[in-house]
């Protein structure tokens, strides 16, 4: 009985704190997530002078991080400027100025679209890939490997992936705007209901953008490209368990990822204005 | 491809050999206890074996000697020094030579061993590729150096962890089963390794094993780890007739087909 009661307090305890505590837990782990990121970010950039003696990694992941993503990219993009030519036209049919898609879809390309889909095919192309790779080092104990030989993982693993995006995301996002304004274009020119020749198609781009919208959208993408990698190289890096929770941490990567794009794209676009 | 004992490749300089003081190292995960207030020492230039059933502990006391987990309680020095600080592992060369040898699955062999030196910018191309090739002749891998990780046997494996730690030079050797998965050749040859690196180099040795024959062959002495607890410590000799009947148990076990140990357990 004595057992009993003393037990009680107890009992009530936990029901009124466990319902707060499932509350509060997902907020706690996305701020132990952060918080491991910017650790992470800070341990990168301790080592940031021995880039240069990295010259060889850098150059292996502006690699696979630009070239090989380029041609996806490339495909998306001359179909997204499409679209958006083809929607805008469709609009417009009605309501007669047509002149303005070129402005439309060179604007959308460049302000939004273009870093924004560089860093959706980022994350799922290369972020989901470096996950993976990081991931399965640390469940067959690599990483371990590299500390116990006194490497930092951070100096080795991270610092030339983020290097690399921060000098790859330009590209990609250029050729992202190029390819989107081409294909918004050949739209534009050969649907019956829009015919607007490039040269005009062009000319309103010209007149109503500068090269700040453009620029715009660079920041934007290096913004976007490289929180995606810190994202994806903490979450490898931070793997527990067996084999089974590589491919956990790929899904868990590439889904924080475009949460995290959509999310900076709000704030940055804010900053920019 | 067998390990000849090595007579007469050097991989580098012998360096000063370490000692380890490990003081009431206590250890749980999510609250579950798994080291126990543990309290040994091993002496410069000494094999020390550890022994024990699975999931005594073994595992998770050698990677607190190379700071890979922090104590919850209790410390381990190496050297005079905090292993849990990772300064230390600037101060004091260790090497560990994992249980599934934790080879770089992405690099060949030759890499691997590469690895280190270059990474720390211990002398030129050429005299890193010395060191190597001298590692690889020493386990008998030279003919392994462009090999990937993937198209080595288990007994390869374990011979290129080997060989990576000795390009290392460590003044502490921590060697985590290694002639588990091994024929008993194999295993004996690993065994002949480990005794020859230390006459060869004087450096320290912390061995985790089940392998009796490799303790009884090498060990200068032999801790009996069971339930986290250190429970036997003494040379080699005393594993012949232990005192302690658990001890006894574990390194002599009867088979007894009319009392079945899964049913006394199972009871």
């Amino acid at each position: 009985m004595a057992a009993e009661t003393s037990h009680a307090p107890e009992e009530n305890e936990s029901i009124l704190t466990a319902a707060p505590k499932q509350v509060v837990r997902p907020f706690v782990r996305v701020l132990e997530g952060i918080g491991s990121c910017l650790r992470l970010l800070a341990e990168a950039a301790r080592h940031a002078p021995t880039l240069p003696r990295q010259f060889g990694r850098f150059i292996e992941q502006c690699y696979l991080i630009g070239y090989t993503t380029l041609p996806i990219v490339g495909i998306l993009s001359f179909f997204i400027g499409s679209v958006l030519a083809l929607q805008s036209g469709y609009a417009a049919a009605n309501l007669g100025p047509k002149q303005f898609i070129g402005l439309l879809v060179g604007l959308s390309m460049a302000r939004e679209l273009g870093p924004v889909m560089a860093a959706v095919l980022l994350a799922g192309r290369v972020g989901s890939a470096i996950a993976a790779e990081l991931a399965s080092m640390k469940v067959y104990q690599e990483i371990d490997a590299l500390e116990t030989m006194n490497i930092p993982p951070a100096r080795m693993l991270v610092l030339p992936r983020l290097a690399a995006v921060l000098a790859m995301m330009p590209v990609l996002t250029i050729m992202s705007d190029l390819v989107g304004w081409f294909g918004g274009a050949i739209v534009a020119k050969y649907t019956h209901f829009i015919s607007i020749e490039p040269a005009s198609y062009f000319a309103t781009m010209r007149q109503y953008m500068d090269f700040g919208d453009v620029l715009n959208g660079l920041v934007k993408a290096e913004v976007f490209g490289f929180a995606v990698v810190l994202v994806c190289c903490n979450i490898g890096l931070n793997t527990r368990g067996g084999p089974r929770e590589i491919g956990a941490s790929v899904t868990r990567a590439v889904v924080t990822s475009l949460i995290l794009i959509l999310v900076l794209d709000y704030f940055v676009t804010k900053a920019l204005m | 491809m067998q390990a000849s004992p090595p007579d007469s490749p050097s991989a580098g300089p012998a360096s000063a050999a370490v000692g380890v003081s490990v003081e009431g190292l206590a250890k749980d995960f999510s609250g579950a206890p798994v080291l126990r207030g543990i309290s040994l020492t091993v002496n410069p230039g000494e094999i020390f074996v550890l022994m024990g059933p699975s999931g005594s502990g073994k595992s998770v006391l050698l990677k607190h000697v190379v700071g890979l987990e922090r104590p919850s309680a209790g410390r381990v020095l190496v050297d005079g020094h905090d292993a849990s600080d990772p300064a230390t592992r600037g101060r004091v060369r260790m090497a560990l030579v994992f249980q599934a040898g934790a080879l770089f699955n992405s690099m060949t062999v030759y890499d691997n061993l590469a690895l280190y030196p270059r990474e720390h910018r211990l002398g030129t191309e050429a005299a890193i590729r010395d060191k190597v090739m001298r590692s690889l002749q020493i386990l008998s891998l030279e003919n392994a150096a462009g090999k990937v990780p993937a198209e080595l046997s288990g007994g390869m494996r374990k011979r290129v962890a080997i060989a990576r730690a000795l390009v290392m030079e460590p003044q502490l050797m921590l060697y985590d089963e290694p002639t588990s998965e091994l024929d008993p050749v194999m295993s004996a040859t690993i065994s002949e390794v480990i005794a020859t690196l230390r006459e060869q180099y004087h450096v320290t040795s912390i061995v985790v094993s089940h392998d009796r024959d490799l303790a009884l062959g090498i060990a200068d002495r032999v801790g009996i780890l069971m339930g986290g607890r250190l429970v036997s410590l003494g040379p080699p000799a005393d594993l012949r007739a232990p005192a302690d009947a658990r001890v006894a148990d574990f390194l002599h076990p009867r088979i007894d087909l009319r009392n079945p140990r899964f049913r006394r357990l199972a009871v």
